[in-house]
């Protein structure tokens, strides 16, 4: 009799366990349902534009709601710009704050700093445009830009880039505020990364002379190639599909300039600003291929710097 | 010329310089906004602005609903999304070994972990205020919990891998079975990390705006029935903001400076308690 109670609470066990290891297998995969549910609603919701313009989307630079003529080109632009400009400032700076922060601080200032540039990454992004718009656009325009276009303005070839109305809205001040809110989130995988490196080839090179500066570039540095590209890819992607620091000061103009001081736009926030206002099926349409642009863009980014930091994990497996 | 040392000195020197400017640099941004936004905001912050609504321009008013709007979303949001991550979390970390399904997951997962939250707006916007036929606080909050589900999928696997393998095999030798030894071993003691996860991830989404404007969009008037358009901190900010009007530009200092010192405290406590945890074991 007891047996047989037993074996009754036994099965019970089993399948119980196999319950919950359903449910977290059923979890699990429900991740790959959200990808694939996400790329399909915006598929389908994209249609009418994509029959529509066809490839031609791609390369349009009218956005006209009247004439419901639309093209993604201008948008395009500014995302890949503004971005652009962010890396150039944030890569150099990331990667001193990280040198900084592994080798050069203090013991006891490494975690409270650590904590200070991770915080630069918890301020909401509302926050950096508000921020950008009251106070960083006007100081911006009335001291920078004049200086700016003065002095690289009048340089030939590349003065037309900078040469535009002094007025705080721009690509370029976009690109400073994106710079700012993706150097913690590169800074800090630079680090993480930076310190998987062995202290004995550190020390060795330590051993032979070597001078802090050349430890980093010359150790440091080819040891974590890979992680430093992988953590730059990350901020990319960050930087590419941030919408409310860039909505505030890029100034939404659907037209495609030359210069960086010109306002401009992005996808993310076209989207922000025009999506709840759009009438008609096309208008919704085409700002719904822009997304899926903008989620294609920012996934091929993504699973470059993911594919990248695997490798580097691996090959720190290997080593150890 | 310069001989070789002395170059290598100077090199030294000056890469090291730039180094700790760059350092200064990074501080600089984050003194500067919080100084801001406490220049700004301190005045602003008056005791209607927890007690009235949002107000018509050149009215008094405060934000109530909207802080009510974002903490009812918020809570909703955590909720639906942490259960789901941690069930994949604990799948990735524990029954995942073989198979195709845990390394795809991850891999996708870590994409959507940083996929632009505009685009997750979009999608709610898709599949569900389109066919409701109006935006709704649900729909915020389901947006939310698409943020929250990769953060806490990733704290939960990374924090039950530090758990050692021992203490599974000390369950399964008193004969637990597996349901058993991950809800009341391993998940247990892997809890102060899962709780500092989903610490971050309410930090995260409470001043998340982009997925907001499509699902939740606003609501001038006092409103806790999430079936109907939700006031929400963010999108408050960012339409107040772009007014021309002092007064709502005011009310948006005020809102900026409540939500940032939130998520920063919030972003705090998840560290020390975390450290605590940490050095506990």
């Amino acid at each position: 009799m007891s047996g047989f109670l037993q074996e009754a609470r036994l099965k019970r066990q089993v399948w119980l366990d196999m319950l919950f290891r359903g449910m977290t297998r059923a979890s699990a995969f429900g991740v790959l349902v959200l990808l694939a549910a996400i790329i399909g609603s915006l598929v389908i919701g994209s249609m009418p534009a994509i029959q529509a313009f066809g490839f031609n989307f791609l390369i349009n630079d009218s956005w006209n709601p009247v004439t419901e003529n639309f093209g993604a080109l201008v948008p395009i632009v500014g995302t890949l710009v503004t971005s652009g400009i962010a890396l150039l400032i944030a890569i150099p700076v990331s990667f001193g704050i990280a040198i900084f922060l592994t080798e050069l601080s203090p013991q006891a200032l490494r975690r409270p700093l650590g904590i200070a540039i991770e915080l630069l990454a918890g301020i909401p992004s509302i926050i950096y445009g508000m921020w950008g718009l009251f106070v960083f656009a006007p100081l911006f325009a009335e001291h920078i830009e004049p200086w700016i276009n003065d002095h690289l303005g009048t340089i030939p070839m590349i003065g037309a880039f900078f040469s535009g109305p002094p007025m705080g809205i721009s690509i370029l001040t976009a690109g400073i505020i994106l710079a700012i809110m993706v150097i913690p989130f590169i800074a800090s995988v630079m680090r993480d990364v930076f310190e998987v490196v062995p202290a004995m080839l550190k020390e060795s090179a330590y051993g032979v002379g070597a001078t802090t500066w050349e430890v980093v570039t010359k150790v440091v540095l080819p040891y974590t190639r890979i992680g430093v590209v992988g953590g730059i890819m990350l901020g990319l992607g960050r930087a590419l599909g941030e919408t409310m620091a860039v909505t505030f000061v890029i100034g939404n103009a659907h037209k495609l300039s030359m210069s960086l001081l010109e306002p401009g736009n992005s996808i993310a926030s076209a989207l922000a600003n025009e999506f709840t206002e759009a009438d008609g099926e096309l208008y919704t349409a085409s700002l719904i291929e822009l997304g899926l642009i903008l989620f294609f863009i920012t996934f091929v980014v993504l699973s470059i710097a993911r594919y990248m930091l695997y490798q580097l994990s691996k090959q720190e497996g290997k080593a150890s | 010329m310069i001989d070789i040392y002395t170059r290598r000195r100077i090199t030294n020197r000056l890469g090291l310089i730039v180094s700790v400017l760059a350092m200064a640099f990074g501080l600089f941004w984050l003194g500067w906004i919080l100084f801001t936004l406490l220049n700004h905001g301190l005045p602003a912050l008056t005791s209607t602005v927890f007690t009235q609504m949002t107000p018509p321009p050149g009215s008094d008013g405060g934000l109530l609903n909207a802080i009510v709007g974002t903490l009812m979303m918020t809570i909703v949001g955590t909720l639906i999304g942490t259960p789901i991550g941690i069930l994949a979390g604990t799948y990735l970390a524990e029954f995942g070994q073989r198979g195709w399904l845990a390394p795809i997951t991850r891999f996708i997962n870590d994409i959507l972990l940083s996929a632009p939250s505009i685009v997750i707006g979009l999608f709610v916007y898709e599949v569900y205020v389109v066919h409701i036929r109006h935006f709704s606080g649900w729909a915020g909050a389901l947006a939310l919990a698409i943020i929250v589900i990769p953060i806490v999928i990733r704290t939960t696997e990374n924090m039950l891998r530090l758990i050692p393998n021992t203490l599974r095999e000390a369950a399964a030798a008193l004969g637990a079975p597996q349901w058993k030894t991950v809800n009341f071993v391993t998940l247990r003691a892997a809890r102060a990390g899962i709780i500092t996860g989903v610490m971050l991830a309410i930090a995260r989404i409470s001043g998340e705006t982009a997925p907001l404007l499509f699902t939740a969009l606003n609501n001038q008037f006092w409103n806790a029935d999430m079936e109907n358009p939700m006031a929400n901190l963010p999108v408050v900010i960012f339409q107040f903001a772009m007014s021309p009007y002092e007064d709502w530009q005011r009310l948006a200092w005020a809102g900026a400076l409540l939500i940032t010192f939130s998520v920063l405290t919030l972003n705090i406590l998840a560290r020390i308690l975390f450290r605590q945890s940490a050095s506990n074991h």
